[in-house]
């Protein structure tokens, strides 16, 4: 185990604490950097999908994790995003200006969103942002002249300084690579400075952050503004990754896919974000996977346990009508998000570190360590 | 003129009147207790001093400026800092990030230059981090820097969160049950720590208080609310003897 003795103020400020950060972050970026010539396009197609769904959940996170402003209507910020890129590249405008333009309007409209949100708090904010997404959704779908409605957008290839950049290419893959490690490190800077303090005063006590000087309803709205401007950002990459955007593609199911990058990936830390991510990803595959070869599967061992081949076959046409059932992929979630809340509320961020702590312990470790523990209930407090 | 005052203060729920009427003045470097049985209206006054509830009627002034309309937020940047009855931490923070929070009413950065971290970032997070260091060392805090606050024991919170309070440097601090649910030793350190406010670090203190042993010790004067009135006011020894005093706490 390492014990760090620190001898400057900067030993507090600084991002990586110790060298062991660095080589490990140095030897992930170098995987990062080679991925996409060394792995399947399907796989790099995933990570694309993962950096664009981390992106999001480090703008989440900013608002739910650390300020603790309960949020599903993040679709809606993404789809503004995405509609702001498809709409304003038909009059040819250049990529890095409609990329920050998507960020921008959406930061405009998340600061909206904020200030009747200032009132509330809990499930009736919850209420109320999934409210906003409806309402943008309803807006993408009537408001032909500018989104075609229903019928959808096609988003042409996108063109950086008059190179075409395919969005199953590498390039692409970089550039969304670049744009989340850019939110996280300019998030990291924000969480440790005043910004990021008043945001997770808030969070925890927002009386006390009022008494001592945070200007709660100010803090709030940038918090929504952040957050939101960030899944603006991601909302143009999604868009491209896609090449085609219709308002059915922005629903509140998506809303809570984001909602489960951050609660299953852990909601204290931007780690979080980014396990979220891949598991929410990769699950997908999975499902597939399920959908296609669990229903031969359970029929093979039904035979194999003495069930003749009419038998057999009722089971796999009933297994196969269970796995593609509408609404399974809603379902799974809600258990899975139920299962973590349940019994790993710190996400799979939580459980690495205990993992970690396990072998720098070792043999030491003790079971109780992370045991929860029921602490004494506030009374009269100040809300 | 005096350096706080409250003038003809009241906060009525409906019906109740938990402050009825109250005004007192508190001069410039003294440490003056509000004591008073349960329900008497002492952390009302406070909470109407930090803005949490709007007064029915009544105005503050502080250095000769009427606060009463003052927005909460600008309380502590007036300099007058308080710590709550029941301790309002940052539960899931580090107990640094929670004294650098006390820090906010100093800093001066913009949200696009924290985003890039400029050196003008870090140098202010720097004089931030001497500060809270100093004020660790004043109260004996070094052993829990990179603690989160939910593991502490209740009598370190209470500390920590006088720490918060004098971090952001006030004039003026309101000390809401500084004893409570200390024992006798941490209580006779309170006792120290707020003298040494007032002496060392030149803070007047508004305190309300139960435990009269520590009021004894510390207070200049004294202040007994009953039913959201004031019943008396002086010394220690005056007050404790006032023949309202006795009746309102022995039912005399």
């Amino acid at each position: 185990m390492r014990f760090l003795f620190k001898t400057d103020y900067e030993d507090d400020i600084r991002l990586f604490p110790h060298s062991g950060y660095v080589v490990s972050y140095g030897i992930l970026l170098a995987f990062l950097l080679i991925a996409p010539f060394v792995l399947s396009s399907y796989l790099v197609s995933q990570l694309v999908f993962v950096c664009i769904y981390a992106t999001v959940g480090v703008g989440l996170m900013i608002l739910t994790g650390f300020t603790g402003q309960a949020s599903l209507g993040h679709a809606a910020f993404l789809a503004i995003g995405a509609y702001t890129a498809g709409y304003l590249q038909q009059y040819n405008v250049p990529f890095p200006v409609y990329f920050l333009a998507g960020g921008l309007l959406t930061g405009v409209v998340g600061a909206l969103v904020g200030f009747p949100a200032l009132r509330l708090s809990g499930i009736y904010l919850v209420i109320a942002t999934i409210s906003f997404a409806f309402i943008v959704e309803e807006v993408l779908a009537r408001w032909e002249s500018v989104t075609h409605g229903n019928e959808g957008m096609r988003v042409k290839t996108l063109s950086l300084f008059g190179q075409a950049v395919p969005q199953n290419g590498p390039t692409f893959y970089f550039l969304c690579l670049g744009v989340l490690i850019l939110t996280i490190v300019g998030t990291l800077n924000l969480l440790r400075s005043p910004t990021g303090r008043a945001f997770v005063a808030i969070r925890d006590s927002e009386t006390a952050a009022r008494s001592m000087g945070v200007n709660v309803s100010l803090y709030k709205v940038k918090s929504f503004a952040i957050s939101a401007a960030i899944t603006g950002l991601a909302g143009v990459l999604f868009a491209h990754k896609l090449s085609f955007i219709s308002p059915e593609m922005f629903t509140l199911q998506l809303s809570i896919e984001f909602i489960i990058v951050i609660l299953i990936g852990g909601t204290f830390s931007l780690h979080g974000a980014v396990l979220g991510a891949i598991f929410l990803v990769m699950i997908d595959p999975f499902l597939t996977y399920l959908k296609d070869d669990i229903p031969g599967i359970i029929a093979g061992f039904a035979s194999t346990f003495g069930a003749d081949s009419v038998t057999a076959g009722k089971i796999q046409s009933n297994a196969a009508a269970i796995a593609s059932a509408n609404g399974l992929k809603g379902a799974i979630y809600g258990i899975i998000i139920v299962l973590f809340v349940l019994f790993e509320p710190l996400g799979l961020y939580g459980r690495w570190l205990k993992i970690k702590l396990f072998f720098q312990l070792f043999p030491l470790y003790k079971r109780a360590t992370f045991k929860r523990q029921k602490i004494y209930v506030k009374s009269e407090r100040n809300r | 003129m005096s350096y706080f005052r409250a003038e003809n203060l009241s906060l009525h729920f409906g019906g109740l009147k938990a402050v009825d009427s109250v005004s007192f003045a508190v001069e410039k470097g003294e440490i003056l207790s509000i004591i008073g049985p349960n329900g008497a209206g002492k952390s009302s006054i406070f909470n109407l001093i930090s803005r949490i509830y709007p007064p029915t009627s009544g105005r503050i002034f502080f250095e000769d400026q009427d606060i009463t309309e003052q927005p909460a937020y600008d309380i502590a940047g007036l300099g007058i800092a308080r710590t709550f009855q029941n301790i309002e931490l940052f539960e899931n923070a580090t107990m640094l990030s929670n004294l650098l929070v006390g820090r906010h009413r100093h800093s001066a950065t913009q949200l696009w230059q924290e985003l890039l971290f400029l050196p003008s970032v870090r140098a202010g997070e720097k004089v931030h981090r001497r500060r809270v260091e100093q004020v660790i060392e004043f109260l004996d805090l070094e052993a829990y820097r990179d603690k989160l606050i939910s593991g502490l024991p209740y009598g370190v919170r209470k500390v920590i969160e006088l720490a918060r309070a004098l971090c952001s440097e006030p004039k003026l601090i309101l000390l809401d049950e500084p004893s409570s649910g200390l024992n006798v030793e941490e209580t006779d350190d309170m006792s120290f720590w707020i003298r040494d406010m007032k002496t060392e670090l030149g803070i007047t203190v508004l305190m309300v208080e139960h435990d009269m042993t520590l009021v004894n010790r510390v207070s200049d004067r004294v202040i007994a609310l009953n039913y959201g009135r004031v019943l008396a006011m002086g010394s220690p020894s005056e007050v404790q003897r006032h023949p309202d005093v006795v009746a309102a706490y022995l039912g005399a």
